[in-house]
């Protein structure tokens, strides 16, 4: 039996570069501005860096493919630079190859950098890109937000829940990403919006209206992670370590077998599964203190409460009108504004979200500070609900 | 006794108002005023000749082909492709198999009667069953008098030996390069020649010709004609024709001009197929193919005819119909006007030829796979066995699916995505023997879509490659009219 990830990495510095539409900027302007942060943050030189694993998505609209984009925006030592890409969850792909080097041994101090610059491309939303020689032949002709908007009508169905109900929820949701939102001065969206904003905007997928969506942004975040004794050594006492790191790839069986309903992640279900278990949770509702997760689009988000095991099946969209999830809630969701409002940057998303836990629980937040954090729970999703990988991350205070 | 065995129809769901198109056209046109009644088909974006003809091929077997297939025809003059065969695509989507005869048959609006005849000839030395397809999506220029008489639709007969519904009795054709329209290689639309001149040196004088030497031939009496099916724009001519060679005013069939409009090369194989839905056992059925020339072939009915059923045909695609008023609508589906389509309309389309002949079961056929250990049905085929419980190596068996009862399990309404018909409706759809698959739906209406709505696969164009002038077909759901 693996004995896991917990306590056996420490996060040494952290940085992310304000997010939105970053008109004046190249990617690699974007990896230094996020980059010169962690560093100042992590308190050494580069020099110290023993390897480094970088995360695009959709890298021919920017930097293109390999590790050299970063090696050179860096001017990195000529050390290992491993580029990773996993949908939308790239960024978390990028923290656990540090992660892993830095636990295995092979590494003293790692690096985990990732970016995206969608504002080149000239589309408002998500670039239309090839999805393949076969699955061009066969896939349905879908956007992202027509993927995931399949989940509201198989949720309503499964637990009978009013559309109208549904949707409302789903609004709820996006008002308290951008409530949150506009107290972060690096979110791409920064402005307060009411429900009827949301109820009423023109509809991109049905039932995901303009404001189930989340932004689409220029962006960079990295992160330097060690031993908890080597960053004790450097000087470092209030330790942030990584307790649970669990990534669920789907196998085909959603798109291909009956046995899925259409209602829920089952990679978000597994993974969550392994990572409490790794962490040692036993009660998430309890004692998971906020968490980020992959609200692409307001639907997701709500489904996301369930398999996180944080809302009980059916539920979430009562919790969620109950502003369970609200920032003087019970669970703080999204308190950085999330995907929503912060942006999504494909292949820096993971490393933001592990950015707000982690500043959260140094106390580091500003406006947005929660009250004593302990644990923090990071999800990050990529691809369809019928297809897709979900990445989960908790990190907390370190005891040792 | 050599003859028809069974028959097929397809016509398009969306019936274009024509008063629809005069509004729009008349303020430039106003001689098409008097055309205002009455509806034509139009194909819905997806659609053309091909997806046309697999329909009514699929109609014409009501679920299962028959095993003795031999050749399979295609008639039409708008074939997606000029140089890959069309009916081979046809015979691949519909599973048909290999060791076959297959064969385009085009150039001329006679070529659905002509191909038949040589179709029904080539029996007594082929044996076997032959299927024989006639598609037409007609193609006319914005505003002129033609594009309110032209209709879009296909019929399939299969021919044999066995089980005749319909005997082929004889036929007569004559060949004269009469011009009344033509098409240029390479050009998008006809050119027609005036109406009354046609009318008085074309028809009047050569459907005689071709009907009197099919009565010397065959020693029927014109009296004996219980149904004259003959296409034609020109409404009065098959009556005049008719009461001057002696047959019946009775049998002279209606041309569904206000129901559908004239399907071009299909025409007179879909008029046959609503003659044959309205026929009884013994009747005498005289269908005329016009077109530099004149085909005339007899037919008479069996007693089988009474046996068949399972087929829609034409009228009961005609009776699955959506009102279509929007005629810039129609303008766009017909590439008639040039649309800002945005920047997701710009995506590379390219297919590999190599990928697409190595999955044609797949893609052109739509055949899954079944696992031989534990039964699991699944598209597409995998190496390793999808359910769960199983996962076995190498266990799977083609298993198609085009014809499995669907239904929807989840969906939505994709306004951001480019297609031609916004908003993109696509959904996850499972299949009743199981499996399932992430499927555009088409022939579904805004506010129309459901959880748990029956759905059929149709064969439909998934899209244009512009650039290369590629057309990609691929199965769609669409709701199932058998079943709601």
């Amino acid at each position: 039996m693996a004995s896991g990830i917990k306590d056996k990495v420490a996060i040494l510095g952290m940085g992310c570069s304000k997010f939105g539409e970053r008109w004046d900027m190249e990617a690699e302007d974007l990896i230094v501005e996020a980059y010169e942060e962690c560093l100042e943050d992590a308190g050494i030189e580069t020099s110290r860096i023993d390897a480094a694993w970088f995360s695009t998505a959709i890298e021919e609209a920017h930097v293109g493919k390999s590790g050299v984009p970063l090696s050179v925006a860096l001017r990195l030592p000529y050390i290992p630079v491993t580029r990773v890409e996993n949908y939308c969850a790239s960024g978390t792909e990028s923290f656990r190859g540090a992660v892993y080097a830095v636990a295995s041994g092979a590494a003293d101090i790692a690096l985990a950098a990732g970016v995206e610059k969608l504002k080149d491309t000239g589309y408002g939303g998500l670039p239309q890109r090839n999805r393949g020689v076969l699955q061009s032949m066969y896939w349905a002709n879908a956007s992202a937000p027509g993927s995931f908007a399949q989940l509201a009508s198989a949720y309503r169905e499964k637990h009978g829940v009013d559309a109208g109900e549904l949707k409302r929820a789903m609004a709820q949701i996006s008002v308290k990403s951008h409530a949150n939102g506009a107290k972060n001065p690096r979110a791409h969206l920064r402005k307060e919006i009411d429900i009827d904003t949301v109820l009423n905007a023109p509809m991109i997928a049905e039932p995901l209206g303009l404001f189930d969506c989340c932004g689409v942004s220029d962006g960079a975040a990295a992160a330097i992670v060690t031993t908890p004794e080597i960053a004790r050594s450097l000087g470092k006492t209030d330790l942030v370590t990584v307790k649970a790191l669990q990534l669920a790839v789907s196998n085909g069986v959603e798109a291909s077998h009956n046995s899925w309903d259409g209602s829920y992640f089952m990679t978000t279900r597994k993974a969550a599964e392994r990572a409490y278990k790794e962490a040692g949770i036993e009660k998430p509702r309890d004692e998971i203190s906020m968490f980020e997760c992959h609200d692409c689009f307001s639907i997701t988000e709500l489904v996301t409460m369930e398999d996180l095991y944080l809302s009980d099946e059916g539920k979430a969209w009562r919790d969620v009108l109950d502003g369970f999830y609200d920032a003087d809630g019970q669970i703080p969701c999204q308190i950085d504004g999330g995907l929503k409002c912060f942006g999504h940057p494909i292949g820096a998303s993971g490393l933001r979200m592990l950015y707000e836990m982690y500043s959260q629980i140094l106390g580091r937040a500003g406006d947005r500070q929660l009250d004593n954090p302990v644990h923090g729970m990071t999800h990050n999703l990529g691809g369809f609900p019928h297809q897709n990988v979900s990445s989960i991350s908790i990190v907390g205070r370190y005891d040792g | 006794m050599i003859g028809i065995t069974a028959y097929g129809a397809y016509v398009p769901r969306l019936r274009l108002s024509r008063q629809a198109i005069v509004e729009a056209n008349s303020w430039f046109n106003p001689g098409i005023r008097g055309l205002a009644k009455g509806e034509r088909s139009i194909c819905n974006w997806d659609e053309d000749s091909l997806t046309m003809a697999v329909e009514a091929g699929r109609d014409c077997f009501a679920g299962t082909a028959p095993a003795d297939l031999k050749a399979i025809y295609l008639a039409s003059t708008t074939l997606p492709f000029q140089d890959r065969q069309n009916a081979g695509v046809l015979a691949t989507a519909l599973n048909l198999g290999e060791d076959m005869m297959t064969m385009d048959v085009t150039a001329s609006q006679r070529a659905g009667t002509s191909g038949l005849i040589n179709a029904l000839n080539a029996l007594a030395g082929q044996g076997g069953q032959t299927l024989y397809v006639a598609a037409e999506k007609r193609r006319t220029k914005s505003s002129g008098t033609h594009e309110l008489l032209y209709g879009d639709g296909a019929a399939a007969l299969t021919l044999g030996r066995d089980g005749v519904i319909a005997e082929f009795v004889a036929a007569h054709q004559v060949a004269t390069d009469f011009v009344d329209h033509y098409r240029g290689g390479n050009e998008d639309f006809d050119y027609n020649w005036e109406e009354r001149w046609i009318r008085d040196e074309g028809y009047f004088k050569i459907v005689p010709r071709a009907l009197a030497g099919l009565f010397e031939k065959t020693g029927v009496k014109a009296a004996d004609i219980d149904h004259f099916v003959m296409p034609t724009v020109m409404r009065p001519v098959p009556g005049r024709i008719a009461k001057k060679a002696g047959i019946p005013d009775g049998a002279v069939r209606d041309n569904l001009h206000g129901v559908m409009g004239e399907s071009g090369t299909a025409h007179a194989l879909v008029m046959l197929v609503d003659a044959l839905q309205d026929a009884s056992p013994g009747q005498n059925v005289l269908l005329v193919g016009w077109g530099q020339g004149c085909d005339v072939l007899l037919f008479r009915t069996t007693d089988a005819l009474a046996g068949v059923d399972g087929r829609q045909g034409v009228k009961g695609f005609l009776a699955r119909r959506k009102e279509e008023t929007n005629y810039n609508r129609y303008l766009s589906f017909n590439h008639l006007v040039t649309q800002d389509r945005g920047i997701r309309a710009e995506l590379d389309k390219q297919t590999a030829l190599s990928t697409l002949y190595r999955k044609k079961e797949m893609l052109t056929g739509f055949v899954g796979g079944k696992c031989s250990r534990c039964g699991t049905v699944q598209y597409p085929k995998s190496n390793v066995c999808v359910n769960p419980n199983c996962g076995a190596f190498r266990t799977q068996e083609d298993h198609p699916f085009a014809n499995i009862p669907a239904k929807i399990q989840s969906w939505t309404a994709d306004n951001l995505t480019y297609t031609p018909d916004p908003p993109q409706h696509f959904g996850m759809v499972v299949f009743e023997e199981g499996g399932r698959l992430m499927s555009d739906l088409t022939d579904v209406d805004v506010g129309g879509v459901d959880v748990g709505m029956p759905m059929r696969m149709v064969f439909r164009i998934k899209e244009h490659d512009d650039q290369r002038g590629f057309t990609k077909y691929f199965w769609k759901a669409a709701p199932d009219h058998t079943r709601q």
